[in-house]
């Protein structure tokens, strides 16, 4: 069967760049067409700012490595516009089982709040993402976007050269130079761009080895996340089971640190541990296998001269709680909008610092999160582990264990509380939608408020007068005029009790600034904090 | 009822990680007085013995 994983789909052409007399220099490169790395290019393509995407391979990603898609992802890609298409091929989950042993010690729901476009959580295979997002390049392309999306390239040689970088390519043909204003690395954990750098990745490395297995079942397991603490069939040790797409199921055993990882992946091994699991007359093939270990880590700045990195280049967490991906496409958007006014000269380029301190900041929310549900499943000394059964020996009888046990705390959006971009704030409006945060989706009309935000700085006012448009140094602020009037969901999400409301909001949906009423000189202030102007 | 089971601990994780780096480093012994101390400490400022007598109970019920 010939799996999408298997098709070249951006083989690599002998460019016109590579004959060049003088290095051909782009506006951007992005190095890495992962999920993050063509998420930004598509951000920036649709913003109007030309991008080049290099990767040395020419498919999408082996095997279904990042499973699941948060909401706030499913958002972003939205405005990308592949979110439709993500969630109609994605399952959906909400109900989440977990086991000590052969017992269910409780289960959750992740109560889908009413009142939202997108669902808690898809899963999906990362290579049918990244196909969506290739299929968006090229829908771009059609339309005459800049963007352009180039195989087999490997960056071999990099040079920061104050205004711009220089770099080397190597192609099946031959080496070539080529030179960028700015260069984003989103090529992945092991980022060789990152090496070439001589830069710093540092953090806790755990000592456990996880067995990662897609398997083809036929059989008909219900659509929930089912997690287990030392079950019959891995002693001591915990799996994990949870729904893909065309009956792909993804299986994560852990198998301690002292293995043979070239005994354990082969399918001889691997099928009798399956059964176990999954009973001795379960109907299953494999469809992928590999063993992993992991690392929390991040760079300590994301921003380097005029490198940007992104993704897992930048930073590194563990799988339990879906904050790989998810964080990635988060560091993509927030650096796309950022990136095109500094290009656009609408913006002094330190704006990019706050694209570090920012993502930072998101990523350290995620390794300390990552870090505790790691920590909680696989003990690292008798006393964390006598805690962590006596937990899960409470949660069963008395509700209040329950928080307590950690199989993965699942990815939430970051807000950006404390940024060096936010304006005032005032303690009328709800806590939700505070400034840093990104705006929270609502129904309206008969579509959705996210729907109407995105892609360029806006005011929302919500029972409150302001200009439609209003100019500030070449930034324009379009008014998105909303009322709370027969609308509850909107008013508690924005109002609270205040009878009106006006929100700044960036270009990725987050709440630059917010007041009750409109006064123009506050909200020209805000803009020009939030675009790094001030300074 | 005087105990309460129901969640009652905000941020349940910081508590945690809070609790697991008091013993870090510690011998098993070690960590086994830490724990009987903190028991002290916490029962009396429950500071109501119906209340500990059911956590007791709780306690022993799932052993």
């Amino acid at each position: 069967m010939n799996k999408i994983f298997e098709t070249p789909l951006y083989p690599y052409t002998h460019h016109p760049d590579e004959d060049a007399e003088t290095p051909v220099r782009h506006k951007t490169i992005v190095v890495g067409a992962g999920p993050v790395g063509l998420a930004v290019a598509i951000d920036l393509a649709q913003q109007g700012v030309p991008v080049v995407v290099l990767d040395e391979n020419d498919k999408v990603s082996f095997g279904s490595r990042a499973i699941c898609f948060s909401k706030r992802t499913l958002e972003i890609a939205d405005r990308l516009g592949i979110g439709q298409k993500l969630v109609d091929r994605g399952v959906v989950w909400n109900l989440g089982k977990v086991f000590k042993g052969d017992e269910k010690v409780y289960e959750f729901n992740l109560l889908p709040e009413q009142g939202h476009k997108r669902p808690a959580f898809i899963n999906l295979q990362q290579y049918y993402f990244e196909d969506d997002l290739v299929a968006r390049v090229r829908e771009l392309q059609e339309q005459g976007a800049p963007i352009e999306l180039r195989g087999g390239c490997k960056v071999t040689e990099i040079d920061d050269c104050g205004d711009y970088v220089a770099l080397e390519i190597e192609t099946p043909d031959d080496t070539y130079d080529i030179e960028a204003e700015w260069l984003i690395a989103c090529d992945g954990a092991g980022s060789p761009i990152r090496s070439m750098m001589g830069l710093d990745f540092v953090g806790r490395v755990f000592e456990d080895n996880f067995l990662i297995a897609d398997v083809i079942m036929h059989a008909d397991f219900p659509t929930e996340r089912w997690f287990w603490f030392d079950p019959p069939f891995n002693p001591g040790q915990s799996a994990l089971l949870h729904k893909q797409p065309d009956g792909v199921w993804r299986i994560d055993l852990q198998l301690g640190w002292d293995i043979d990882k070239a005994e354990e992946k082969k399918p001889e091994n691997v099928i009798p541990r399956l059964k176990q699991m999954l009973g001795e007359d379960a109907k299953f093939e494999l469809e992928w296998v590999s063993i992993y270990t992991f690392q929390c880590r991040r760079m300590e700045k994301f921003r380097h001269g005029r490198v940007l990195f992104a993704g897992d280049a930048a930073h590194q967490v563990s799988p339990f709680g879906a904050r790989g991906a998810n964080s990635g496409i988060q560091d993509a958007e927030n650096l796309a909008w950022k990136l095109a006014l500094v290009l656009e000269d609408k913006a002094p380029d330190s704006l990019l610092d706050s694209y570090s301190d920012e993502r930072v900041h998101g990523a350290d929310e995620n390794i300390l999160n990552s870090t505790r549900s790691t920590d909680f499943i696989t003990p690292k000394s008798q006393i964390s582990r006598t805690f962590r059964d006596a937990a899960l020996a409470l949660a069963g009888k008395a509700e209040f264990a329950r928080p307590l046990v950690n199989s993965g705390r699942l990815s939430v959006p970051c807000a950006y509380d404390g940024s060096t971009l936010n304006g005032p704030d005032t303690d009328a409006l709800p806590a939700r939608t505070r400034v840093g945060a990104p705006a929270v989706d609502t129904p309206l009309g008969q579509g959705w408020l996210l729907d109407r935000l995105g892609g360029r700085f806006q005011l929302l006012t919500v029972d409150a007068d302001a200009p439609d448009r209003l100019d500030v140094g070449g930034i324009e602020v379009e008014r998105v005029a909303v009322s709370a009037a027969g609308n509850e969901t909107l008013r508690e999400r924005y109002l609270g009790d205040a009878a009106s409301g006006v929100y700044l909001l960036r270009p990725d949906q987050h709440v630059a600034a917010r007041w009750t009423s409109f006064d123009e000189t506050a909200v020209r202030a805000a803009v020009a904090k939030a675009t790094g102007r001030d300074k | 009822m005087s105990l309460n089971t129901k969640p009652n601990l905000p941020d349940p994780d910081g508590f945690y990680a809070d609790l697991l780096s008091a013993h870090e480093g510690l011998s098993t012994e070690d960590s086994h007085a830490l724990n009987a101390r903190l028991v002290l400490i916490l029962a009396n400022h429950v500071g109501n013995r119906a209340a500990l007598k059911e956590a007791l109970e709780l306690a022993r019920a799932t052993v």
